[in-house]
């Protein structure tokens, strides 16, 4: 049995006023267990919680019970006290008598019998409460950036700027990422390798960041301040310490007509190659897909040529396991292939591009050097029409529900762009809302419409089909109400982002959650943005949601942010409030791990004494207590009632339900 | 807000969830949104928490009306808790009604932190509710009936 | 029928001798030809006593749980209803899979011995199915009756004849199925209103004597300790003294095994005051079928249950209750 003081605050005339809190300690005195109890003025007051703290030693309370506002407010209050006074803080109770009593009931009489309602279901629970233990774990003082792109790029070197350790994972063979494939960025017109390429190096001279590139996670395990991956590092054919990045090989190497990435297949590379001039890391690397040595057997000329004999054609991919304190998951976005949308022929006509094509198109280092020429038969482009929302908003089921969010702002960029370049060519944009909300956004948007007089045409596309050599566009005018056909040069379609589809091994791997649109769960979509469900796993960039240059970095920032708070810790306070098992009684039956989302429960195979000298190997539950939240979903799953919530028991719940009830 | 008739008032059990309904239910005393004094309510971590057998509990021991509050749906602190309220309410109070224990006197609802005055409202509904159908016969434990009489 | 009996004998004869199994699960040979029960047989000569009939009803999925953490192998004998349980037993991990043989056998529908008693016709000695009916001998003579009226209640909807799971068959006649509209007895009663319903189940459910037959024949109360036996799960109750008692019982044990019961109907089977706890389970079974969309435990060994499971455009409880149209 419990030793419990009661101790009724009036919160000044708050509750004192409707509940007559000297009958409420008076009436309580005489429950079973209560050994003292006490009403105070302010118990949340210094001399209220000296109070507390006499009564804990003077009457040897092993509990307490305190009757006054809610819990949210002073729970941690009167627990520190506790502590103060000797006592577990895990054996102190709250009966909100004013959030939940005197402040919305104005019969004094009622609020009163309500009062000796709560508190006494408050030493109801009390009464079952066990001294808990807050656990701690340690901290691995190294984290992870899975993806190169800016996200995690920005991630890292604001982690390796406060002092820790970071590695960069990244699956391509040079980081960068999308923002490296683009020519300008909206809404100043900044170069986007000018403000990229620093960044890049930056990371490659930073001590405490490594750049796994041409990498991939191929396991995790552990948990918060804990993870142990396990890294593919594929192999490259080149070693990356002796290369040089002096870029004889590509131009020495026969197989020349692989699809060049880089710029979205519109021109070709060779088997050996640097992705683009600023790569990071500039080592070059070899498609073992095209590289005629590794295909057949023959050739070597790269090798032979290599002045540093860095070529090995023999390379194997290798595997390096690290552990890591926090993983940040940055792993970014592509484009969405248009060719399920024949309505507007881009299977079918060369001159039909993405915005992404376009972008290399206009690029200095892209296929055409910068100048704006057609791929179909490399002429200037006269008349441009964009389609806005391609596989964006869409719910017929060939594209995404979601807004793309960037779309609106980069076609005003391009149109921008071309209209300043080449002042003669006729833009036309059609659009179904044009949504420009951000810093300088909107003026951005009118300068267009404005002052390059870029003609905005409110409607959806019904056709693009090719008539004589021209692409004719077929669509609607809401405004003006008539079909209108626009005889175009080149057609740029705004395709919808989706996520990289890697990034569901990813989540699985992290047992991260992820939604139906392969988009990365957030913690709280509200107030906790950058981070997963799964404890010391966040989340950057496009793989959370689509996002613009801006936002994503300062998403990246706060997530190093966050990383940063983990990692200065040298060990984590584990919440105590969470489920255990009863081993004896479970059964192994996974329900439990289904439903958590944490992925806090693991099974494990434990003899158990059957009596008579015999034993058994049953397959428990195990909660990993840095893991598990807490939130209990896993004790109504289990129907043998192995699993419990410390805290919030299951006896504890009912011991309240019964005291409510009495009456 | 009106209090429900004084002849008549139900017994309810409300648990709500600690990071939205409960927070709901402070902001309703903060604003001062009364709802009748006999609806007690319980803290839980999340409305997943809540085991049918609690539910059972409440019933067997006297209580008119059980309601259960939760973050809304997508907005659960534990990203999915409340969806497992959901489903599992679903059933248990179909199967409930299904035994002839009237539907009216158990629900769930969505309460967030900011929806004090939805919380007051969603209380005065369900205490309304419940006293229409008088009081709750048919799971009370006739034992207990009399422990409390006794007592 | 005996030639299936026979086929069976000699396989399992086979197993044993080979030493590829240690023991092999099916019915033995009880006081009467009507009433024989699961046994596990270790060696030839106990084979002598195997049996396979009309009346081998029971479910032998639950008996490996123990089975398979004995040393050897183990074969059993699964009809095609009994093998969503077996696989919803290897799902739970309950059962270790590669420990066990699975010999899926031909399955007539099995036979309600109260029935044909009802029929006048006691001392049964022999049952024949034939293509039209089923021919039963007794001490007195031989009938002949269709065989939806002399079919266990969870035979008359019959889930089919296809083995989820089976390593090998022993199938050498047709198999008929029975499929009546199995959510046809929920349906009635939600057609019904409140008080109607707590009539009847206060009737029903008043005869229960928590005999716990229907929890200990379950393959899903497959729990190492059942809450019922735990003090310290607050609801804990050998007694029977309230109605409370058994709407408790039956409600927390339909919850517990909702998403997870195979709809084999044993515990109705099993019932010896006739409770028609099928009722109970077919109830969760439809709400969930209606609500979450199809779902059959059993039918693979591995997947989430729909409670362990959600959409987020889910069903709110309110709207639940107009879905299925049930009246107040």
């Amino acid at each position: 049995m419990q030793r419990i003081g009661v101790f009724i605050c009036w919160c000044g005339s708050n509750i004192a006023a409707t509940v007559d809190v000297e009958r409420v300690a008076e009436v309580i005195r005489r429950e079973p267990g209560v050994v003292f109890s006490a009403n105070y003025q302010y118990m949340c007051s210094e001399n209220g919680q000296q109070l507390v703290k006499n009564a804990i030693r003077e009457y040897n309370l092993t509990a307490v019970v305190i009757g006054s506002c809610s819990p949210r407010m002073h729970e941690a209050t009167f627990r520190k006290a506790a502590e103060e006074a000797g006592l577990n803080p895990y054996m102190v109770e709250i009966a909100n008598i004013r959030e939940h009593c005197s402040w919305i009931h104005k019969d004094r009489e009622e609020a009163t019998e309500k009062a000796l309602v709560l508190v006494r279901t408050a030493i109801a629970k009390v009464n079952l409460d066990a001294p808990l233990q807050v656990g701690e774990s340690p901290v691995t003082k190294r984290a992870l950036v899975i993806g190169g792109g800016i996200a995690g790029i920005q991630a890292a070197l604001d982690i390796a700027e406060a002092g820790f350790e970071v590695d960069i994972v990244e699956k391509n063979p040079t980081i960068g990422g999308r923002m490296a494939q683009l020519d300008k960025t909206f809404p100043t017109l900044d170069c986007s390798a000018c403000i990229l390429t620093p960044k890049m190096v930056d990371c490659a001279q930073n001590e405490k960041i490594d750049i796994l590139s041409y990498s991939e996670v191929e396991e995790v395990k552990g948990f918060v301040g804990n993870f142990t991956v396990k890294i593919r590092k594929k192999a490259r054919y080149v070693d990356e310490t002796k290369c040089t990045g002096c870029k004889v090989c590509m131009e020495k190497c026969p197989s020349r007509k692989g699809l060049n990435e880089f710029n979205m297949g519109l021109n070709n590379r060779t088997a050996i190659y640097i992705p683009f001039a600023q790569a990071i890391p500039n080592v070059a690397v070899i498609d073992p897909e095209q590289c005629i040595k590794l295909k057949t057997g023959k050739c070597g000329i790269c090798q032979k040529f290599c002045g540093v004999g860095a070529i090995d054609y023999t390379m194997k991919d290798e595997f390096v396991e690290r552990k890591y304190g926090a993983i940040v998951v940055a792993t970014g976005f592509r484009p969405m292939k248009p060719d399920k949308f024949n309505e507007y022929g881009y299977a079918d006509n060369k001159d039909v591009i993405t915005s992404l094509e376009l972008e290399r198109l206009m690029n200095a280092a892209g296929p055409t050097d910068g100048v704006l020429l057609r791929p179909s038969d490399g002429k200037h482009p006269k008349v441009i029409t964009f389609i806005q929302c391609v596989g964006s908003r869409d719910t017929s089921g060939c594209g995404k529900p979601y807004c793309s969010k960037i779309c609106c702002m980069y076609t005003a960029k391009h149109a921008m762009l071309i209209r300043e370049k080449y002042p003669d060519t006729e833009v036309h944009v059609f659009y179904i809302d044009v949504r420009t909300p951000g810093k300088n956004y909107d003026e951005f948007y009118r300068r267009a419409v404005e002052q390059y007089g870029v003609d905005y045409i409110k409607g959806m596309v019904g056709k693009v089909y090719n008539e004589n050599g021209k692409l004719m566009v077929q669509g609607s005018n809401l405004i003006d109400n008539e079909q209108v056909v626009i005889p175009s040069d080149l057609v740029v379609l705004a395709t919808a982002i989706e996520p990289e589809p890697s990034v569901r091994k990813v989540a699985t791997l992290l047992t991260a959650s992820i939604d139906t649109n392969n988009f990365l769960t957030e913690s709280h979509a509200k107030l906790r943005p950058v981070e997963s469900p799964t404890a010391g796993v966040y989340l950057a960039g496009v793989c959370q949601g689509p996002k613009d240059i801006p936002e994503t970095v300062s998403q990246a920032s706060a997530c190093a942010a966050k990383v940063i708070g983990l990692l200065v810790k040298d060990k984590l306070k584990t919440n105590p409030c969470i489920a255990h098992p009863d081993e004896s009684m479970c059964n192994g039956c996974s329900q439990c791990a289904n439903v958590c989302a944490y992925g806090a429960i693991t099974y494990v195979d434990k003899e158990f004494r059957l009596g008579g000298g015999k034993t058994e190997v049953r397959r428990v539950a195990s909660v990993n207590p840095a893991v598990c939240q807490g939130c209990g979903a896993c004790t109504v799953t289990c129907p043998s009632g192995a699993m419990d919530l410390s805290g919030f028991s299951s006896g504890q719940i009912m011991s309240e339900v019964e005291a409510i009830c009495k009456m | 807000m009106q209090d429900v008739t004084k002849e008549y008032s139900p017994n309810i059990v409300a648990f709500c969830c600690n990071w939205c309904s409960y927070a709901g239910a402070d902001l309703a005393g903060s604003s001062r949104l009364s709802y009748p004094a006999n609806v007690k309510i319980i803290r839980v971590p999340c409305s997943c928490r809540v085991n049918p057998m609690f539910v059972l509990k409440a019933f067997q021991r006297g209580a008119d009306g059980v309601i259960l509050c939760g973050c809304h749906p997508g907005d659960c602190h534990y990203v999915t808790g409340n969806y497992y309220t959901r489903r599992r309410m679903a059933l248990l109070f179909s199967f409930l009604d299904y035994l002839g224990i009237e539907r009216e006197r158990t629900r769930v609802e969505w309460v967030s932190a900011a929806e004090g005055a939805r919380f007051s409202a969603v209380m005065n509904d369900f205490v309304r509710t419940v006293a229409s159908l008088g009081e709750n016969k048919r799971l009370t434990d006739l034992r207990c009936k009399e422990e409390t009489e006794n007592a | 029928m005996r030639d299936v009996e026979l086929k069976m004998k000699e396989r399992a004869a086979a197993l044993l001798k080979s030493g590829e199994v240690a023991r092999v699960i099916g019915w033995k040979k009880g006081e009467f030809y009507f009433d024989p029960s699961p046994a596990s047989f270790e060696t030839e000569e106990e084979l002598s006593e195997f049996v396979y009939n009309g009346f081998c009803g029971a479910n032998l999925s639950k008996y490996l749980i123990a089975a398979s953490k004995k040393p050897g192998k183990t074969a059993v004998f699964l009809k095609p209803c009994d093998t969503y349980s077996f696989n919803q037993l290897v799902k739970e991990h309950r059962v270790a899979r590669e420990n066990i043989l699975v010999i899926g056998v031909e399955c007539q529908g099995k036979l309600d011995i109260e029935k044909i008693r009802r029929k006048g016709v006691t001392g049964v000695t022999e049952v024949e199915e034939e293509k039209d009916g089923v021919e039963v001998t007794s001490l007195y003579g031989t009938d002949k009756f269709p065989r939806e009226e002399i079919l266990l209640e969870k035979c008359l909807c019959c889930k089919g004849k296809k083995f989820m799971v089976a390593d090998e068959t022993i199938v050498l006649h047709e198999m008929p199925e029975t499929k009546n509209d199995r959510f046809a007895g929920v349906e009635k009663l939600e057609k019904m209103t409140a008080e109607e319903r707590f009539a009847f189940w206060q009737k029903e459910l008043s005869k229960c004597i928590r005999c716990n037959a229907c929890r200990n024949v379950c393959p899903a109360c497959s729990c190492v300790k059942c809450v019922f036996d735990n003090p310290a799960s607050g609801i804990a109750a050998k007694a029977n003294d309230t109605s409370f008692e058994e709407q408790m019982f039956h409600i927390i044990r339909a919850f517990h095994v909702a998403g997870r019961c195979t709809d084999c109907g044993e515990c109705s089977r099993v019932c010896p005051q006739h409770i028609p706890l099928h009722l109970l389970n077919r109830k969760f079974i439809k709400d969930m079928d209606t609500l979450y969309g199809e779902f059959q435990a059993g039918e693979t060994a591995d997947g989430k249950t729909p409670l362990t499971e959600y959409t987020e455009g889910d069903a709110e409880p309110k709207d639940a209750f107009k879905a299925e149209g049930q009246n107040a």
